[in-house]
């Protein structure tokens, strides 16, 4: 068998597959914590509880009312993002006017909340979800073997992440996303309906948190935590890419997996801690991030 | 019988108040507009003029009194419903978004109403807009392109009342000149105007009536017939 700088080309692509679905997760989290931050000025903490409410309710809709994984896919999103909205319209939108950190403590405080009823009801040990049967098991590429589900995940994550960049970018409604950004008073006096707008995007934000969660749930066991381990990386991963960019925050995601799959191959040691390294070192050279805007 | 002044105008403020935090900016505020009509607001800078235009449009944090369009109660409203009945604004900083190419920003704004200019007839206007359409960001537009795109995209919508906040500040004759005709022939084409300008010889030559503002309120209204008349009073109103 050929070798890779030393490495068994099995092992290299496996890792790099791995770093990809963490990568998958690393985008579409901190894509929506980026949308979120654009049209919100809100530091959404709340996002890895989202993320695992995203999880449960998979889990939830599969053990109480026999839903499979696909209509989790629909479904779950679907309740993550309409109880973002909730929260959004009762409580986050009145602090809008004051300070970032206002945003930030009242998210900090929304998560532990939800984290703590969850491990309420569920305990803290985790809770199995299978792979849908169609995706079970695998193929060998020659180079290495792909599991389909993981497969699946990496491209569900790809065309999410990429469909979410192009309706903000190049359609209407991502033009009043983006003029919501920069002037929302303005855009407001244009007759456009701002409030219900941020409303949207922040249940579109937690909706993909929430899918992300949903994903997650096989690959990963479900448990209240999952999101609390994970929001710690994704915000290094924002930091990195610099708040408020969206497909800074998409590539950044995919990148940052990638080069921790990497550093399991050749680093192992390092390997939890690369991306906290990286950011380091962004900071230093870039405090805005590589796709943030100075100022 | 006193005239009912307020079945006439399309336009009818009365007692308007408005106040940034704890700054009283307007005190009580008086003016009317007929349809079709071009008035200007004069005074000195500071005197309440663009809070009276964000007034009207809603976008001051805290107003009072009454403000009536087409018969309809505005105060109140959030100010997304205030533009939906056809008011549109054009702020003094132009508001021309980095983030959206020149035609994304012409295109924002949603229809509000029928009648709205059509693409083809505002490019006919502006033909510079044309010219720079796919410019990826509009504010890389010059200052007279980014004024001529902040008055055309409020004209696509439909809008009746357009409250315009100094839009020669800052540009060079020549634009000036074309903002000039262009605010002439929006008159001609039905458009009520309020229009707040610091250069009042070229406000002088567009407005049917000048309302002059002091200290937050109204203080005098001058036609545009007895403009040459009245001029010493007016370079005393404003300073000049």
């Amino acid at each position: 068998m050929f070798e890779i700088l030393g490495i068994p080309p099995q092992a290299l692509f496996g890792q790099m597959l791995l770093g990809l679905i963490n990568g998958s997760f690393y985008a579409m989290l901190s894509l929506g914590l980026a949308v979120i931050f654009g049209m919100l000025n809100i530091i959404n903490f709340a996002h890895g509880a989202f993320y695992m409410m995203g999880a449960f309710a998979a889990w939830m809709l599969l053990a109480y009312l026999g839903l499979g994984f696909y209509w989790a896919l629909l479904l779950a999103p679907l309740l993550v993002g309409s109880f973002g909205i909730l929260v959004e319209r009762t409580m986050l939108c009145r602090l809008y006017r004051l300070d970032h950190l206002y945003g930030l403590l009242f998210t900090f405080g929304l998560a532990l909340v939800i984290q703590g009823l969850f491990r309420q009801e569920f305990g803290a040990s985790g809770l199995p979800y299978g792979i849908p049967a169609e995706m079970r098991g695998g193929s060998n590429l020659g180079f290495m073997f792909l599991p389909y589900y993981r497969g699946f995940v990496l491209a569900a994550s790809v065309v999410v992440c990429f469909g979410t960049w192009f309706v903000i970018e190049r359609t209407k409604l991502g033009a009043y996303l983006r003029a919501g950004t920069e002037n929302p008073t303005l855009v407001q006096a244009f007759g456009v309906n701002v409030p219900r707008i941020i409303a949207l995007t922040y249940g579109f934000g937690v909706a993909l948190a929430g899918l992300a969660g949903v994903l997650a749930a096989p690959i990963y066991s479900v448990n209240p935590l999952m999101g609390s381990d994970l929001i710690i990386v994704v915000f290094a991963v924002v930091v990195i890419g610099g708040l408020g960019s969206v497909l800074g925050a998409i590539v950044t995601g995919f990148g940052l997996g990638l080069i921790e799959g990497l550093t399991k191959v050749f680093y192992p040691e390092a390997s939890s801690t690369v991306i906290f390294v990286v950011m380091a070192l962004v900071l230093l050279v870039r405090p805005a991030g590589l796709f943030g805007r100075e100022g | 019988m006193p005239h009912d002044r307020s079945a006439a105008s399309l336009l009818s403020v009365s007692a308007l108040n408005a106040w940034y935090g704890e700054s009283h900016v307007l005190h009580g505020v008086e003016l009317d507009i007929q349809a079709g009509e071009l008035v200007t607001l004069l005074g000195r800078n500071g005197a309440g003029k663009t809070t009276t235009l964000r007034a009207i449009m809603g976008i001051v944090p805290a107003r009072s009194g009454s403000i009536r369009y087409d018969g309809i109660e505005l105060i109140g409203l959030p100010v997304h419903r205030i533009a939906q009945h056809g008011i549109a604004y054009c702020p003094e900083e132009r508001g021309i978004f980095a983030s959206l190419s020149v035609r994304e920003n012409l295109m924002l704004p949603p229809r509000v109403g029928p009648g709205g200019l059509s693409l083809a007839a505002i490019h006919e206007l502006f033909p510079n807009l044309r010219a720079r359409q796919d410019t990826a960001q509009g504010t890389r537009l010059s200052g007279g392109e980014q004024q001529m795109l902040a008055i055309a995209r409020i004209l696509r919508t439909g809008a009746r009342l357009l409250l315009l906040d100094e839009p020669t500040e800052g540009l060079a004759p020549v634009i000036v000149q074309l903002i000039g005709q262009t605010i002439r022939r929006l008159k001609a084409d039905g458009f009520t105007i309020l229009l707040v300008e610091q250069n009042f010889r070229f406000a002088a030559a567009l407005a049917d009536r000048h309302l002059v503002m002091e200290h937050g309120h109204i203080v005098d209204m001058i036609s545009g017939s007895a403009i040459d008349s009245n001029m010493d009073k007016l370079e005393t109103y404003l300073g000049v």
